[in-house]
């Protein structure tokens, strides 16, 4: 499988990085060769194997339903690039 | 009859399929220790965990997991003894990490079905899908701020319950139906509060329409409508909507809509317009949610008695219709307040004066049972009186309204205003003797054939007595006397 | 008095119990260090002298009133990737210049509580995404070691390359590293000095600005075997933040680095003998098996057959984890915004003026692998082939006690080589990947010097939860390799 530039365009719009025109080309160009290199993969036979998804081969802890955190906006909003009083601000989004 | 809609081409069927999003009863968010409390300052109930802060990870709640287990439970679903969190990738404001941790691929909860009444007392099966857990977003705030979208993130994190139903629902009826059987049952369970109004159970609603018989046509996804009305008057709009566009020839786009109850029309969502997709994988941070299957017995064991069997008992054990059972069942506070009424006492009486007199009185007042100025012990020493004829119904009608008023219990008020009911046949015969020899042409008329006139008498005699007389002694020494 | 910024973590601990010198002394010895060594090197992002030097001043104070913690008064260098509340921490990323996390990490705070001394943030690959510290928005580090007869400027490796150069120029005794793919290995064997990534779940990821959940790994980089058991210690164990941290005791990791290896059995796999490996590789990995086999340990052939896949499985895996953990640097709560027209606007010009040219690859080749129609060709399918390298590790571990491999295919490269082609760049972690992949512990201990006078690594890869085989293989071929070469740049040195 090999990215045409359609979905070069598409992937950044996805991710939400904007990528100016001349930029396409070179990604399109590095993008395709790390997934011809991963290519590879297509030569194992995987029937019947369960996927791994994680590091960790055990059962999950579960945490008591108790109130430890939060009544810390002023640290929450502390590194905020834009605020309205106690809350963050961003451009206007028209639903 | 099926439930259709008209359309110039003839008749349309309509197939409907809900998404709620129920928020879990917890003190604590789904992932984080913060407050699950509803309000509060804006950013108040928020730990670094819930705004997506670098290096945060999330730590799963167990009664969230207990609350889920317990709703599928009452949806008579099947349990997953090993179910996974995925993430559902998206950019939005109010959705901090980017992600929103949720169940995709191994809910929690799988297949189940509810039941509902139909308004001409037909019972229909609706299929669940699946249950599955999840975080809530934040909240957008667009018209604070005349540039700005404000944030606030204290319902970030919060454990919600998305309860998807099969496409079985043909009406806006049963839409509402649905709705109102799924509130029911959480509240029963204590797992969601079904308040509509905070928001803390919304519906998605996927509507499409077709001709009888057909396969599945395009859905639309309306989101999040809150509350049961707007569920029904929603289906019905984009129901029409989609067959005004089809019998003009067009055809209907899979898209997500809203619905604005002011037009009582549903409109294309313009920030949903990206092509969803939404990336699923496990969630690394998390690792597989395995149950045990002694804890998943324990909170079966622990269940309450759900609506429909409530309702099946208090028909068979009480001798109530179903219909009434059906309303003393409807709030569990309800029917709380039924036993303990009824018990010990003549059920059917009971279920008459709560679903009567009583539930009257709470609606005129604006009270709810949990605000009630009579108790359940109130209202039973009432009805005691009535049981061994210490009073007529009639009077105790009257001691019911003073109970409203004054607060005092319903003895008390007899004996102060000496409402005993009087059995004296001899007090009772001079009255009925009275009323007799007071309207000699009644009399005349009465036996001449005009039966109805039995009743004018006894309304006399009761009239004479402030209503005290025992209306049985009344009719049958009237009866004796009149020949 | 010897010069300070050389002893070992032991033996500085071992001079502060004898009070031959204090925290104060110690740690201004190496912020000098830092101050006349840095401006070369780029080791640092962040240096916080006068954090430092309150840390040292409140160890002294604890050592006189008897409290000393297992690190009272050692300055460590601590990889930008760990939240230390109060400090600026950056991940080398533009878009976190100027974040200030108001919490801690929990390998930090276990530091901390240890009574070890801050002396600054160590650079890395920016969101340590990469195998050579070039990536980094604030500048690539330079290696401490040159070519002999060159002063060419090469990478120290990456991700962790700030903490090695750091370490290896004796700008901090030790230093803490993440390792998602190697990013603690190889950088160690670039710069000569030991390093060990853990087992999965062994140190709390909390408070460590992620890159791919189900792989990142924190663990210690200092100049002796010993010295990286004595911070493992402090640094790992149960965290109840981290629902993949293990609930298991930690062991006397010290103790186990001077076990020995008399009866272990030690696998040697196959496929870590790649086509066009170099001939001095091969023949340090044929030493180190000769040194173990002197000191008692039986050595056995084994296969490890899924070897080279592990590296395609990790560039899909690691990327599509990376570009969801990634998706909160969206200008909101926190870091870099980029004005725009609207919300979708300003997210696209935050993450474009934010993110540099390596991460925005790895966002994007993760965003795609997971995407409708292809989730199952490429990450499904790279989740299956990992689960065949796990299985291969669980076979291996069937038969013998740890495995020996090379570290890194090449010894450090120069400054701008390799750049071309992010695949090139990608194969320096052929070696290192599969135990991440699989979980399993793995350490670098320092064997050789190449023909050109550069460090060379061997790797020890052990089971599950297994560090203290680790630590005793490496402790044997520490002491065996007798590794004492100094890099050309080093505080005290000639340079
Ligand atoms: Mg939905
Ligand atoms: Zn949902």
């Amino acid at each position: 499988m090999s990215l045409d530039t359609a979905t070069v365009r598409r992937i950044a719009k996805l991710a939400r990085i904007r990528v100016e025109e001349p930029e396409i080309a070179t990604l399109q160009t590095e993008l395709n060769a790390i997934l011809g290199y991963v290519e590879q993969l297509n030569a194992v036979d995987v029937t019947g194997v369960e996927p791994l998804s994680g590091g960790a081969q055990m059962a999950m802890r579960l945490r008591e339903d108790v109130v430890t955190d939060g009544g810390i906006a002023d640290k929450i909003l502390a590194n905020a690039p834009d605020r309205e009083g106690r809350f963050f601000a961003v451009p206007k989004v028209v639903e | 009859m099926a439930y259709s809609l008209q359309g110039a081409t003839g008749a349309w069927e309509i197939v409907v399929g809900l998404e709620i999003h129920a928020q879990v009863v917890s003190e604590s968010k789904l992932f984080s220790g913060a407050s699950a409390t509803y309000g509060g300052e804006p950013n108040a109930h928020v730990s670094f965990v819930d705004a997506g802060f670098p290096g945060m990870l999330p730590v799963i709640n167990r009664e969230c997991v207990a609350q889920a287990v317990r709703t599928g439970l009452g949806l008579k679903a099947h349990i997953n003894l090993v179910s996974r969190f995925d993430r559902k990738n998206y950019f939005y404001a109010d959705l901090p990490n980017g992600y929103q941790i949720s169940q995709f691929a191994h809910p929690v909860v799988g297949t189940g079905v509810v039941e509902i009444e139909l308004g001409d007392g037909t019972i229909k099966e609706i299929g669940i899908t699946r249950l599955h857990l999840e975080q809530d977003a934040g909240k957008s705030m667009h018209d604070q701020h005349a540039a700005k979208s404000v944030i606030d993130l204290n319902r970030a994190g919060v454990a919600l319950m998305e309860i998807v139903s099969e496409a079985d629902i043909r009406s806006p009826e049963e839409a509402g139906a649905y709705l109102r059987k799924i509130r029911q049952i959480v509240r029963y369970l204590g797992t969601c509060d079904g308040n509509m109004e905070e928001g803390s159970m919304r519906a998605d609603v996927n509507v499409s329409v077709r001709k009888t018989g057909e396969a599945y046509r395009t859905r639309c996804e309306i989101k999040n409508v809150n509350s049961v009305r707007f569920v029904m008057h929603a289906v019905e709009a984009e129901a029409l909507r989609q067959i005004e566009v089809y019998e003009s020839g067009g055809s209907v786009t899979q898209e997500t809509r809203l619905y604005d109850p002011a037009r009582g029309e549903t409109r294309s969502m313009r920030s949903k317009e990206d092509a969803h997709d939404y990336r699923y994988f496990p969630e690394p941070d998390l690792l597989p949610l395995v149950l045990d299957e002694a804890w998943v017995a324990a909170l079966k064991e622990k269940l309450p008695e759900l609506p429909d069997e409530k309702r099946a008992r208090f028909r068979d054990d009480y001798g109530i219709t179903f219909y009434d059972a059906g309303v003393l069942v409807a709030e569990q506070a309800t029917a709380d307040f039924y036993e303990q009424v009824a018990k010990g006492r003549d059920a059917k009486l009971a279920a008459n004066w709560v679903t009567g007199d009583f539930f009257a009185a709470l609606n005129r007042s604006g009270n709810t049972i949990e605000t009630s100025p009579i108790s359940a012990d109130g209202l039973g020493e009432l009805l005691d009186l009535i049981t061994d004829k210490t009073i007529n119904g009639r009077i105790a009608k009257d001691v019911f309204e003073a109970m409203l008023e004054t607060g005092d219990r319903a003895r008390k008020i007899v004996a102060d205003r000496g409402l005993t009911q009087v059995t004296d046949t001899g007090a009772i015969e001079a009255a009925v003797d009275a009323v007799i020899a007071a309207n000699p042409d009644k009399v005349a008329e009465y036996k001449s054939g005009k039966d109805k006139l039995f009743g004018f008498f006894v309304g006399q005699v009761m009239k004479a007595m402030a209503g005290k007389s025992n209306p049985a002694i009344v009719n049958e020494l009237m009866k004796a006397k009149l020949g | 008095m010897s010069f300070l910024p050389e002893l070992t973590i032991a033996a500085a601990l071992d001079g502060l119990a004898a009070k031959d010198f204090s925290a104060l002394e110690l740690t201004r010895a190496h912020i000098s260090a830092i101050e006349s060594l840095d401006p070369q090197l780029n080791a640092f992002i962040t240096q916080t002298p006068e954090l430092a030097l309150e840390m040292a001043g409140a160890a002294d104070a604890a050592r006189a009133a008897g409290s000393a913690g297992p690190l009272s008064g050692i300055p460590l260098a601590i990889k930008d990737l760990f939240c230390v509340e109060g400090v600026r921490t950056t991940a080398a990323s533009k878009i976190l210049e100027n974040f200030v996390p108001p919490y801690e990490s929990t390998v930090t705070a276990q530091l901390k509580a240890a009574g070890a001394v801050f002396l600054g943030k160590a650079n890395l690959d920016e969101f340590a995404m990469g195998s050579s510290n070039t990536t980094s928005g604030f500048g690539a580090v330079t290696n401490p070691w040159q070519r002999n007869g060159s002063n060419a400027k090469l990478v120290p490796g990456g991700s962790s390359g700030g903490s090695a150069a750091a370490v290896a120029s004796r700008m901090a005794m030790g230093a803490t590293g993440t390792d998602t793919g190697g990013s603690i290995r190889q950088p160690a064997s670039f710069t000569g000095i030991t390093g060990i990534k853990p087992t999965y779940g062994r140190c709390s990821r909390y408070g460590i600005v992620a890159f791919a959940s189900s792989l990142d790994q924190a663990g210690p980089m200092a100049r002796s075997v010993e010295d990286c058991a004595i911070l493992l210690g402090a640094m790992s164990g149960f965290d109840a933040r981290d629902s993949t941290s293990a609930e298991r005791p930690v062991a006397d990791f010290r103790a186990a680095a001077k076990r020995g290896v008399k009866g272990l059995r030690i696998g040697i796999p196959a496929e870590y003998r790649m086509d066009g490996m170099s001939a001095e590789i091969e023949g340090l990995w044929q030493k180190g098996v000769a040194w173990l086999r002197e000191q008692g340990a039986e050595i056995v052939d084994v296969s490890l057959p899924h070897t080279k896949y592990g590296l395609p499985v990790y560039y899909i895996v690691a990327p599509a984890e990376a570009s969801s953990n990634l998706a909160r640097y969206d200008g909101v709560r926190f870091g870099t915004r980029v004005d725009g027209e609207d919300l979708i606007d300003m997210y696209e010009r935050t993450r474009a003026a934010g993110f540099g040219a390596e991460v925005k690859r790895r966002i994007m080749i993760g965003t795609y692998v997971l995407s409708a129609g292809y989730y199952d060709a490429y990450y499904l399918k790279a989740q299956k082939i990992r689960a065949l390298i796990l299985r291969d590790f669980t076979e291996a571990f069937a038969k013998v006690d740890a495995l020996l491999t090379p570290t890194a295919p090449s010894a450090a490269f120069g400054i701008g080589e390799k750049t071309d082609d992010p695949v090139t760049m990608y194969l320096n972690d052929v070696f290192t990947v599969p135990a991440s992949l699989a979980g399993v512990p793995a350490m670098s201990v320092p064997a050789g010097l190449d023909a050109q006078g550069l460090p060379l690594g061997l790797q020890i890869i052990g089971r599950h939860f297994d560090e203290e085989t680790v630590f005793a293989v490496g402790g044997a071929l520490e002491k065996a390799a007798g590794f004492s070469a100094l890099p050309a740049i080093r505080a005290g040195g000639a340079k």
